[in-house]
């Protein structure tokens, strides 16, 4: 009895369900027309890791991005989510995009629920709480400022508690102490909800500050791979910090 | 910035009732005949009387339900066409330079040939009406679907939102102020073709009261008609408002 009860319980809302997706890129190329912006690329994403890219202008970062999110199709190689082939958008996969895109015709609240059915606004309002916004549920996305709309774009992301979650320079936009407030908040998320990340991100300080692992993509390859094993919350005065920092810095700056 | 003074709300008011009450003066003094242009009084009077004999609410009640009628027919032509080609690469290849041909001829050189085609009964002036709306509600909606931002389509799709979906919450309500500034141009229209229609050929209506009272001289009942055009062009525009306010609210 208590065996099935437990099995029960794994099943609908346990562990297995909420917990990260692997992600596994072998031997991608993508051309477009005459262009080849990813040169057989091999990366792997363990469920639950934080994964920071970083890289130049056009190295092919968002590329390999929209390819995992199902947004774009691979010329050649293979890419897998959990193990399975990747063939358009996949349900468990959620992407914020550098620009806010929510709808600016729906409140604050409908835009984060935007998608689902049922008893859809606890859970909403839920997701707005989480990222301090619930006093806005009823305002129109023109009367909030661009870090408030990330924000909210973030919660709309995790309303569908997604098992992986890609973040296409999110923070680009934002002005600094907007930025790392907004990096504490998706890092205090990530903690607590164990999705796996792909962030995007030509800022260096911020793929360190929260990525278990940064990547370099140089010209369409893996020009760098480096894990970040500093204790969270991370300190940016930090000499370690300091150190993999330029370490990586000038890795990008090198060509 | 000053302070708005008690008065200041009345004097865009204060030209217009000067006029009227110059217009009031000229024709009581003789100097204005009546055969050129009634006094205000005088169509007031008419505006009275017609209105007691029930043959203005009659008239106003068709020309309206001409209106009405015409702008639906076309309106939702034109509105479907314009998603289709909007929407559809295939279809806007297929329909739109056709559509764009049509357009520049103007419908109302049609009349002729629409008479010819339905004498002077119903059909007609709801063909012309139909047709004068039908552009520029296709235009609108056309340009507003083709507009419609990519990123927020994909992120629509990235979000789980169905065909239907996307449609209802992102391409029609994106279109949405396009679509209604189509539906603002398309009343102008709306009322012009009829107009012209009615007064060409008609057996009832604003258009006809006024042709029959051409024959007889009675220059204020044809004041009568066009003042209460300019009433129903106002009404529509008041109509045409409100639907902004409602559906707009958001981009305030």
């Amino acid at each position: 009895m208590t065996m099935n009860n437990k099995a029960n319980a794994s099943s609908s809302a346990g562990p297995d369900n909420d917990a990260g997706l692997a992600v596994s890129v072998r031997q991608v190329t993508k051309r477009f027309g005459e262009k080849t912006v990813l040169h057989s690329l091999d990366l792997s994403i363990a469920p639950g890791e934080f994964l920071a890219i970083v890289g130049r202008s056009g190295c092919g970062k968002s590329t390999l991005l929209r390819l995992i999110g199902g947004l774009d199709s691979v010329t050649s190689g293979s890419l897998a989510i959990d193990g399975k082939p990747v063939s358009g958008i996949n349900q468990h996969t959620r992407i914020m995009f550098q620009e806010h895109r929510l709808l600016p015709w729906r409140s604050i609240l409908d835009n984060v629920g935007l998608g689902m059915k049922g008893n859809w606004e606890t859970v909403a309002k839920d997701a707005l709480n989480q990222v301090g916004l619930a006093d806005k549920a009823d305002d129109w996305p023109s009367m909030l400022s661009g870090g408030q709309r990330q924000r909210v774009a973030l919660a709309r992301a995790l309303v569908h508690r997604p098992r992986l979650l890609l973040l296409d320079e999110p923070l680009g936009a934002l002005d600094a102490l907007t930025r790392i407030e907004m990096q504490r908040l998706l890092e205090s998320l990530w903690l607590r909800n164990q999705f796996s990340v792909v962030l995007i991100t030509h800022d260096v300080d911020e793929a360190i500050a929260l990525a278990d692992r940064v990547v370099l993509i140089e010209e369409g390859k893996i020009g760098m791979n480096e894990r970040v094993d500093l204790p969270r919350p991370r300190q940016r005065g930090s000499a370690q910090f300091g150190e993999l920092t330029e370490l990586v810095l000038n890795r990008v700056l090198a060509k | 910035m000053k302070e708005a003074k008690f008065y200041e709300p009345a004097i865009p008011w204060a030209l217009p009732v000067l006029i009227v009450l110059a217009w009031q003066l000229a024709s009581q003094s003789g100097w204005l005949s009546s055969r050129i242009l009634p006094s205000p009084s005088a169509v007031v009077a008419a505006a009275w009387e017609l209105s007691l004999s029930g043959e203005l609410w009659s008239n106003l009640l068709a020309s309206f339900k001409r209106a009405a009628t015409g702008f639906v027919i076309g309106g939702s032509i034109g509105f479907s066409l314009g998603l289709l080609t909007g929407a559809s690469r295939y279809f806007d290849l297929l329909l739109d330079s056709t559509i764009q041909m049509i357009r520049n001829i103007p419908h109302l050189a049609l009349i002729p040939l629409v008479i010819i085609w339905f004498g002077i009964g119903e059909e007609g002036k709801l063909f012309l009406v139909a047709l004068g709306v039908m552009f520029p509600i296709y235009i609108n909606t056309h340009h507003g679907i083709r507009s419609v931002d990519k990123g927020l389509i994909e992120m629509g799709r990235v979000y789980g939102l169905s065909k239907w979906g996307l449609f209802y919450e992102v391409m029609l309500p994106s279109a949405m102020s396009s679509i209604l500034v189509g539906v603002r141009f398309a009343l102008g229209f709306m009322w012009l073709t009829l107009i012209v229609a009615e007064t060409i050929a008609s057996d009832s209506g604003i258009g006809k009261m006024a042709m029959d009272a051409r024959e007889f001289m009675q220059t204020d009942i044809v004041v009568v008609a066009i003042l209460l055009y300019a009433l129903l062009g106002k009404l529509a525009d008041v109509l045409a408002r409100y639907m902004e306010r409602k559906w707009l609210r958001w981009s305030r």
